[in-house]
């Protein structure tokens, strides 16, 4: 069962020179008990699409369309006092930073705390007790003693392992993980991959895992979203994407790797990253694109059926 | 004779000193030597805090290491005074990780490639307007940009520009200190394959710099593992690739995420318990040592 669909989310950003479109019809759902991996590189909006799904998105942005049903509920219907019930209770956030998402001036302990506390699933007295038992499921060696310290006598690891215990404190059934790894060393890196899949299972969890790094999603996801400049342009299952990739774009991310001989040329993408409110018209990935014909140019292409569970936006998959 | 020789190289650096407090010593690179043989590409790889960037400015002298022994063609290069190490940065170059902090944003490109050039007072302005046009081409820049400002270039073009004022003095070595990590993932590919056609054209020597375990597997022809300032492993690629001795290289190869679903997985989890950080590198095999 489906435990959030998003549909048609379009997020806009006004800036002076008019509005930006930041994520563009951009629609998936998370299955209940699914890690779905949305990968893409810099600007192309998966970091906007995370918290549009927190209800954070502030001005100058806006969302200027679309639904995000989470158990029977449109969240975009909701007020801000009811959005904030379920905002770091039914679904929680763990940011990149974990050098600046953390209040340098409370104990870690508190700040798990508070969570528990501004949800009502502890008082402050129980909290601390509750905390001891987060820290320590999230591996933290000593929690009882670990709990009084401030952020910054933890090093990068042991402080995305907090976070993940803070997102984990109310007992949320969607975790957002916007590139959890990615300000961390690989072997660090390497064990909070294995914590989030441990907590995936012993919490139930479901995950969207938000990242740029085609392994962590190999690793990690079941089912994978490629955005490029505001838009998924391809979706399916995990072995599918990596194994059959059908749209130019993941096919060329594959293909650009280090691999193969050593010191042979890689198979890089031609040209940049376009910058979103200077797209190109039809497809954005067009000026880059080793098989763009005539449609590509003209309008943007929809979501054509590219096998079972999977969907590339490419007119190379359109009925004839 | 290799073209570089790093010998016991050793850097401390003071921290949280106070004028009546002596502050404690960190030692950032503990006792390193390696060489670098013209032509190739060295790596040189760790994780934050190994102590690989500062390996890499102390050998020109941005950092001064506290003591040890670099040579570069067989000079000495921490014996050199001032003026003579100017002379000899025309020959050793560095590009930097960060294409957005390092250059000066208040510079138009055509300024920043000229730079060296003005500073070593090389050619007339008509020569050195040339040659940095000439510049652009050879890194793939558009000459038409020669006058934009860096914010107007993206991340790829960005780190071109850094890589011809890296060039402009005809360096033999060029330092390339994590060049593509901060690219986007599509745009990495085209840098690096930048610098190897630049290698071949221009029979330049690198030592690079990175965490991307499969990139420098890609282009290294040796490699260096540094783990809290030391040297525990130095070989070929393909002999540390195929068989890594030292814990700390086994951990950090099998903790490499791979781009494959279906890729077996053998996590080894660092002990630092299983070796001594005492040990000195050893042969293990032909052209291959390892600190166990």
């Amino acid at each position: 069962m489906n435990l959030i669909s998003v549909a048609h989310l379009t997020t806009v950003f006004d800036k002076p020179n008019g509005p930006v479109t930041a994520v563009d019809d951009v629609s998936f759902e998370i299955r209940e008990g699914e890690t779905l991996g949305l990968v893409g590189e810099s600007g192309c909006g998966k970091s906007v699409t995370a918290l549009a799904l927190m209800g954070l998105i502030q001005p100058p942005g806006r969302i200027a369309g679309g639904s995000i049903l989470f158990k029977s509920r449109d969240l975009l219907k909701l007020s801000e006092p009811e959005m904030r019930k379920v905002r770091g209770a039914e679904i929680s956030l763990i940011f990149q930073e974990p050098m600046t998402a953390l209040n340098p001036v409370f104990t870690i302990g508190d700040q798990i705390a508070e969570t528990l506390a501004v949800h009502k699933r502890a008082t402050r007295r129980e909290a601390i007790g509750v905390a001891v038992e987060l820290l320590d499921k999230v591996r933290i060696p000593d929690a009882r003693t670990r709990v009084r310290d401030y952020p910054h006598q933890l090093s990068g690891g042991m402080r995305q392992r907090v976070l993940i215990a803070m997102a984990l404190a109310c007992r949320p059934s969607l975790v957002i993980a916007d590139e959890p790894t990615t300000a961390l060393d690989v072997t660090i890196q390497a064990q909070i991959l294995d914590l989030l899949r441990d907590m995936k299972a012993s919490f139930s969890l479901s995950l969207l895992l938000i990242t740029h790094d085609l392994g962590v999603v190999a690793e990690t996801a079941d089912r994978v979203a490629v955005m490029y400049a505001g838009r998924i342009v391809e979706q399916g299952p995990v072995r599918t994407i990596f194994h059959q990739p059908q749209h130019p774009y993941t096919r060329g991310l594959l293909a650009s790797m280090p691999g193969g001989a050593p010191g042979r040329r890689l198979r890089a993408i031609d040209g940049n990253v376009p910058t979103l409110g200077e797209l190109p018209p039809g497809c954005a990935f067009h000026p880059r694109c080793p098989e763009r014909f005539e449609p590509c140019t003209l309008e943007p292409p929809l979501d054509y059926p590219a096998g079972p569970d999977h969907t590339a936006k490419c007119y190379l998959h359109a009925p004839r | 004779m290799p073209l570089v020789e790093v010998s016991n190289l050793v850097k401390h650096f003071v921290r949280n000193a106070g004028l009546f407090r002596r502050g404690t010593r960190v030692t950032a690179v503990d006792d390193v030597s390696f060489t670098i043989e013209q032509g190739e590409t060295f790596g040189l790889v760790g994780e934050s805090g190994s102590g690989k960037t500062t390996t890499g400015r102390c050998l020109l002298r941005l950092i001064e290491p506290t003591s040890g022994d670099v040579r570069f063609r067989g000079q000495n290069v921490l014996a050199l005074s001032p003026s003579e190490l100017r002379a000899a940065r025309r020959g050793m170059q560095i590009v930097f990780q960060d294409p957005y902090s390092s250059l000066n944003p208040r510079m138009r490109a055509r300024h920043i490639v000229e730079e060296p050039l003005v500073i070593h007072r090389l050619g007339t302005r008509t020569e050195r307007h040339d040659r940095v046009a000439e510049l652009f081409g050879l890194v793939g820049l558009d000459p038409t940009h020669l006058d934009r400002y860096p914010h107007e270039f993206s991340g790829g073009q960005r780190q071109r520009i850094g890589l011809a004022r890296a060039l402009a003095l005809t360096p033999s070595f060029v330092i390339l200190d994590e060049p593509v990590s901060a690219l986007d993932v599509s745009v990495q590919a085209q840098i690096v394959n930048l610098l190897m056609d630049l290698q071949e054209r221009l029979s330049l020597t690198y030592l690079f710099i990175a965490h991307d375990l499969r990139l420098v597997e890609h282009i290294c022809s040796r490699i260096a593992v540094m783990y809290l300032g030391r040297i525990v492993e130095l070989g070929t690629s393909a002999a540390l690739f195929a068989a890594p001795q030292h814990p700390y290289t086994r951990a950090l190869l099998s903790s490499i995420p791979v781009a494959d679903p279906d890729a077996p997985r053998h996590r080894i989890t660092l002990d630092p318990t299983s070796f001594s950080r005492d040990a000195q590198l050893r042969r293990v095999a032909e052209g291959h040592w390892a600190a166990v």
